[in-house]
């Protein structure tokens, strides 16, 4: 047999003196890390399978468990870095495309952490949620830009299609395939009771979800999985996704081993066939056949809907969202080259696309000086972390995120960065159904509830202490944001001063 | 019912149309897009030439044309039946799901793209004449028939079928030597199975469109379909 080159990337460490050898951890590890020894009447770990979800370490009664980094390494090397020499390692033995899971983990640019927020001191008065009226409630959709009055005299006051948000926030598109049934569950119970919406990914939308199409998007993407006349109409909007952050310009294969029972029903293909979604959509090479596509969904359900283009944040996306603006579309959805995915060419993942920060600042920029702002509202995300993001994004100009990762956090994840496997320890990412069942739909949503609760009750706050008490009022307004540790370029391009200008 | 076309927007007529189910016949159709998007429940006879995205999610409808049809006809279909008599553009049928498409003429670039189907959803396009370049690319489902009728001289198929094709069948009249299938794919002369399987789609096309059944029923027909449904399984490693 060959050498295998690639040592363990964990240690697994059990305190003999605190295990009791229950073997909960041997049971919760569908990796096979854990192994019971009948003889010796102990446990022991085969690490080269442990891929540090940390599912053992939670479940374990007497804390006995610890996931640590192996600390065996290669010699060191500025240049050739450890995880440089492994990729190839695991090329040579098997020719194979690295695939990865999960946003990029390598250190790029976050703009976020470079952004200062404002607050108001002597010469405006900020203002405390707690006890004076603060609106998050944002309105996506197509804002007319200028008053029109009907042949009697009266305002015409009829209005495109909106989709009403509680919060700016919705949880962003995940299909049902690359997370679970109860995954799905959480996050449509929870958009319903937090009054905004999730997204179906280009999975189909399984019909025990129909109930929830008030705060429901759909999607349709490039393989059209799940895409009928019922389905177009179940959901509050439609959103035609034409790149993922994660992957910008490629299309996605769900593995025919994933294609199983309910699953392979939603997306109405056959079990075990593999899921495949051409890079683009065939239908679209061009704006104007971009606009025959939003235009056909329209039509499809007669305007009742919002139609959102979702599209990755690449180089020239000032110029594209400008196109999209002018396709009709009533939303654009941009996201950001550190977005997650649940399975993606690691070459791609960690190289194609720009950051959302910069992406968001130029379209809005864009439109502005095109006067097109107004058709179209902004949903942006990509790695959206925190309340604070939330509130520098809407600074930048966005009328909303989009968060998924945060989500799938929310849900137990701990982000192993192993999707691609299926055997999702926390029950997300696996259609395996002794795995599914470890995710509660109930206590999902409880979760998901509770961190969206607490991200908009930090957003009040940030904008009480601007003295801001709108979302609208906070919408552009960069006067609130300031810049460190950045080129002039950078602040031109984000469009805000340096701290202390 | 009848409408007037004529002059029309294709907003103002495709609400027109959205009003009426049942018989319906279109008259002065010229170029106006999206007609019966997502209809079910109608027969919609079209004279003239209707714009792209004809029958776009079509769920269960039936359209005629009487001439020819632009890009994207049965865009997503996935119920009902679409005939046209004359050619069709690019993209015809793609992504469809069900139902089926009976074209006389020749059909465009990238026709059939990503077909699908599932359980009892089988769609069929049946190409009276050539298709062009592009057909069934990603195919995983359904079947393309291309009779080869026309009478141009032109080769039955355009360059590159079938690549990244993971399901269904093609049917191509003729031994079709000439054309270059991809590797992924196995090209073999149609057995007296696979005729059965297409029979009623032939008969069919011949009823529609006025052919004698027999003027090809005795040719050779090749069959095309993938050698595996997933075809990029062994392309990757976990990192």
């Amino acid at each position: 047999m060959a050498i295998n080159y690639i040592y363990p990337e964990f240690d697994v460490i059990r305190d003999p003196n605190r295990c009791i050898t229950c073997r909960i951890c041997e049971r919760e590890c569908s990796n096979g890390v854990h192994i019971y020894d009948a003889d010796r009447k102990t446990l022991r770990a085969d690490e080269t399978k442990c891929v540090d979800c940390q599912r053992c370490v939670a479940t374990c009664p007497t804390r006995a468990l610890k996931i640590v980094k192996n600390t065996c390494a290669l010699r060191e090397n500025e240049n050739w870095h450890e995880n440089s020499i492994k990729e190839i390692f695991k090329q040579a033995s098997s020719g194979g495309v690295l695939l990865s899971s999960m946003g990029a983990p390598n250190p790029l640019a976050v703009y976020w952490e470079r952004i200062l927020l404002n607050a108001s001191q002597v010469t405006n008065p900020s203002i405390d949620p707690l006890r004076e009226p603060m609106e998050t409630r944002v309105f996506l959709g197509r804002k007319p830009s200028k008053i029109t009055r009907r042949p009697d005299g009266t305002l015409d006051t009829t209005l495109a299609p909106q989709l009403e948000l509680e919060t700016p926030i919705m949880f962003s598109a995940m299909s049902y395939g690359s997370i679970s049934y109860n995954a799905h569950a959480s996050l449509a119970r929870a958009a319903q009771e937090l009054g905004i919406f999730y997204n179906t990914g280009e999975g189909g939308l399984h019909e025990d979800f129909y109930q929830y199409g008030a705060h429901t998007i759909v999607q349709v993407a490039s393989g059209r999985f799940g895409v009928h006349e019922d389905y177009l109409n179940a959901g509050a909007a439609i959103e035609i996704k034409m790149g993922q952050g994660a992957k910008p310009g490629i299309g996605g294969h769900l593995p025919g081993a994933k294609i199983v029972g309910d699953v392979s029903k939603t997306r109405m293909i056959p079990e075990g066939s593999d899921a495949i979604s051409p890079a683009p959509h065939h239908d679209v090479y061009s704006i104007e056949d971009l606009r025959q596509l939003v235009f056909s969904l329209k039509e499809a359900t007669r305007y009742q809907k919002p139609v959102i283009v979702k599209v990755a944040a690449v180089h020239n996306i000032a110029a594209i969202a400008s196109g999209i603006a002018r396709s009709g579309a009533d939303i654009i959805a941009i996201d950001g080259y550190r977005g997650g995915t649940g399975a993606a060419p690691t070459r791609i993942r960690d190289n194609v696309g720009i950051p959302i920060e910069l992406a968001l600042a130029s379209v809005d920029k864009r439109l502005r000086d095109e006067g097109i702002r107004n058709d179209v509202s902004l949903v942006v995300g990509g790695s959206v972390r925190n309340a604070a993001d939330v509130v520098k994004a809407i600074a930048l100009g966005a009328d909303a995120c989009y968060i998924a990762t945060a989500a799938l956090i929310a849900l137990g994840c701990h982000l192993c960065r192993t999707c691609q496997t299926g055997r999702c320890n926390w029950g997300i990412a696996t259609q395996r159904a002794e795995l599914v069942k470890r995710l509660d739909p109930d206590e999902g949503r409880r979760r998901l509830v509770n961190l969206l609760t607490a991200w908009r009750y930090e957003i009040m706050e940030i904008m009480g202490g601007m003295g801001i008490n709108s979302i609208e009022t906070l919408r552009g307004n960069r006067s609130m944001l300031r810049g460190v540790n950045m080129t002039s370029k950078e602040l031109e391009i984000l469009g805000i001063a340096h701290a202390g200008e | 019912m009848r409408i007037d076309a004529k002059g029309k927007l294709f907003d103002a007529l495709n609400a027109e149309i959205s009003e009426h189910n049942g018989e319906l016949e279109i008259d002065n159709c010229l170029g106006q897009r999206f007609i019966a998007a997502g209809a079910s429940a109608k027969q919609v006879v079209i004279n003239g030439v209707p714009g792209n995205a004809l029958g776009a999610y079509l769920a269960g409808a039936t359209i005629e044309v009487n001439g020819n049809a632009q890009d994207a006809v049965g865009d997503t279909m996935n119920a009902g039946k679409i005939v046209v008599r004359g050619n069709v553009g690019d993209a015809v049928g793609y992504a469809m799901r069900g139902g089926a498409i009976y074209i006389s003429g020749n059909a465009g670039y990238r026709a059939g793209i990503h077909m699908k189907e599932y359980r009892e959803k089988k769609p069929v396009i049946v190409i009276g004449g050539r298709a062009g370049s592009f057909l069934g690319e990603y195919q995983a489902g359904g079947i393309i028939i291309v009779l080869g009728l026309h009478k141009d001289g032109k080769p039955i198929l355009g360059n590159f079928p079938c690549a990244g094709m993971h399901g269904g069948k093609i049917f191509l009249r003729g031994d079709a030597q000439r054309v270059v299938f991809p590797r992924q794919t196995t090209r073999r002369a149609a057995s007296p199975s696979d005729m059965y399987e297409i029979s009623s789609y032939l008969a069919e096309f011949c009823d529609l469109f006025k052919i004698n059944v027999r003027e090809f029923s005795r040719d050779d027909f090749t069959v095309v379909v993938p050698n595996s449904s997933n075809p990029y399984k062994q392309m990757y490693v976990a990192n």
